[in-house]
């Protein structure tokens, strides 16, 4: 029995049980559930399309004489200089995790693809303007959040090009593009990561909408009056909710509790680690990636967002 | 999972996405600007898994008609399955080969029927009554709070609640007085007795939902929780009744039931 064959049967059966699944979509919990779980497939999907077609225009398009010549070979150099290039991607962090593989696949040093991966998402022209807008008057929380996300990117990939190991990435995934022509090999190239990242960005979705519903936000309340553990919560609620970073300034502003420093913890942490990217990451560069690169990156959010807060924000 | 399984799930995920941008169904869980985008990827999906699907089925045509290929499989052994597998071209094997995945790789992709499955089987409706109890009425503070603009002309006048609330909140309900206004949202139970009408505030997607709720006080009358209904009436003060959110009160004359707006969320 191939796949196919599978794939026919399940939308039988699900198109024959459709009179019975609207009676247990009925409830409040699991209706907004589910409104939320399609909300972040759908919200991410353009992003996500935009960022494999790069990708796959990187892989097929751009010579990888291309960065070699653009990157300096010396690490040290390269990764900030990766990390400011960040600003040309306006995206938010579905389209960045499968250009950043389409760069390493390009020979783009992993530090380096990788400072670029958590800067792109955070200080792009759009999601710096959403910030403005949601904080008017305060142009310094734009401009915290753009040193704070720079600092989180560059250290992180620092740190990267210093204890990184090359066998934490899983066997790079790709598909054989040898003897394609290159419109053949674009299309191969998409759809194979779209397939991929694809099924993950559901687990995110998953993940998202499961800690929404099921997070009290009265939790929030207890811990806002604490400067170290409203900083931590907010970073916390970053990761769980998993918003869109064009969006979470807005959310950041809604809370009204917390100090500046919390809600610029909110900022730099959510487009560099949250449930629906961590997801997306482990599955574009494998498990053992992921557990290690997403903890380094929370704590180092977290102390960006302490160093830059309490130098601009206080 | 195989070559074509994966090219038709693009497909019916691209349909998915541009069978619910295409009418208000989006407007459940994204922001009106994003219908561009999301018929684009869509579009760019439904192309993706067509092309492919072409592609592979004009390889199969080629590789069986060279003689060099492998006999077809099909005969007395092979299993009579469904629609999908009239496929007398292609090997089992060669279908399900995809060089890379070593077998574990894309079996995430069958994940991708959830979302499918979701928008065409469920279309699961906007965020109500459940999703605005579990958040306070949090109003941020407006840029320059020192000069609230007055209210367009107009008996009532058609406001939204964030501005009402705003309005009475961070300018005392000053450029409320005096003013007969209509406000429309849904209702959701006022803990204590009586409802608020509510609305729901998006940025980007349902996931960043917060609620802004202000309690009907006057002649209020009794509505079931979700539905939409509109308020005219004037601005009441804040509600007492509530210690730990501030939540206005809005004193109606009338109240009455409308049809459920194709924009469901303030922005």
């Amino acid at each position: 029995m191939t796949s196919t064959d599978v794939l026919t049967g399940l939308l039988l059966v699900i198109i024959l049980a459709r009179p019975l699944l609207g009676r247990l979509f009925e409830g409040g919990a699991v209706r907004t559930w589910t409104t939320i779980f399609v909300a972040v497939c759908v919200q991410a999907l353009p992003f996500l399309v935009l960022g494999v077609l790069l990708s796959a225009a990187i892989a097929v398009f751009v010579p990888a004489s291309f960065f070699a010549r653009a990157l300096p070979r010396r690490q040290v150099l390269a990764v900030p200089i990766a990390g400011v290039a960040g600003a040309v991607l306006p995206g938010c962090e579905c389209s960045s995790v499968p250009v950043a593989r389409g760069l390493m696949a390009r020979g783009v040093a992993p530090s380096a693809a990788l400072a670029f991966l958590l800067s792109a998402p955070a200080i792009n022209p759009v999601v710096l303007v959403a910030t403005s807008v949601a904080f008017p008057g305060r142009p310094q929380v734009v401009l915290a959040r753009f040193l704070a996300s720079l600092l989180t990117a560059v250290v992180v990939g620092w740190i990267w090009a210093r204890f990184g190991r090359a066998d934490w990435f899983s066997p790079a995934r790709r598909p054989d593009l040898g003897g394609l022509r290159r419109w053949e090999a674009f299309r191969v190239s998409a759809r194979h990561d779209f397939v991929h990242a694809g099924g993950f960005l559901v687990i995110g979705g998953l993940t998202a909408a499961t800690l929404n519903v099921a997070v009290p936000r009265s939790v929030l309340d207890a811990v806002a009056s604490s400067h170290w553990l409203s900083v931590l919560a907010l970073a916390g609620l970053a990761v769980v909710l998993a918003i869109c970073s064009e969006a979470d300034a807005f959310v950041a502003a809604s809370l009204t509790q917390f100090s500046l420093t919390a809600k610029l913890a909110f900022m730099v942490v959510g487009p560099t680690v949250d449930v629906k990217l961590v997801a997306l990451q482990a599955g574009t560069f494998g498990r053992r990636f992921a557990i290690r690169f997403a903890p380094l990156t929370f704590v180092i959010a977290v102390l960006a967002s302490f160093v830059i807060g309490g130098w601009l924000l206080s | 999972m195989n070559r074509d399984t994966q090219s038709v799930l693009l497909v019916l995920l691209g349909g998915a996405v541009v069978r619910i941008s295409v009418d208000d169904t989006y407007l459940r869980y994204v922001r009106s600007w994003t219908r561009p985008y999301l018929l684009t990827a869509g579009a760019v999906l439904i192309v993706l898994g067509l092309a492919s699907l072409w592609r592979e089925h004009l390889a199969r045509r080629s590789a069986g008609a060279t003689p060099a290929a492998p006999p077809a499989p099909v005969g007395p052994a092979a299993p009579i399955g469904p629609i999908g597998s009239i496929d007398p071209a292609v090997p089992a094997a060669a279908a399900d080969h995809d060089g890379h995945d070593h077998g574990h790789g894309p079996r995430v992709a069958w994940l991708l029927l959830l979302p499918i499955f979701a928008i065409f089987l469920v279309a699961p409706p906007a965020l109500g009554s459940y999703a605005a109890g579990r958040g306070g009425n949090n109003i941020a503070k407006p840029a320059d709070n020192s000069s609230f603009a007055a209210l367009p002309d107009g008996d009532p006048v058609t406001t939204t609640l964030a501005d009402y609330a705003t309005r009475a909140i961070w300018d005392q309900g000053r450029s409320l007085q005096g003013r007969h206004v209509r406000l429309v949202g849904f209702v959701s139970p006022r803990p204590g007795g009586g409802y608020y009408i509510t609305r729901l505030v998006i940025t980007c997607c349902a996931a960043d939902a917060r609620p802004i709720k202000i309690a009907v006080q006057g002649q209020a009358g009794q509505f079931p929780t979700d539905s939409w209904i509109e308020v005219t009436g004037s601005y009441g003060g804040m509600d007492p009744g509530t210690k730990t959110e501030q939540i206005p009160i809005i004193r109606a004359d009338s109240v009455n039931q409308v049809k459920t707006p194709s924009e469901p969320y303030e922005s």
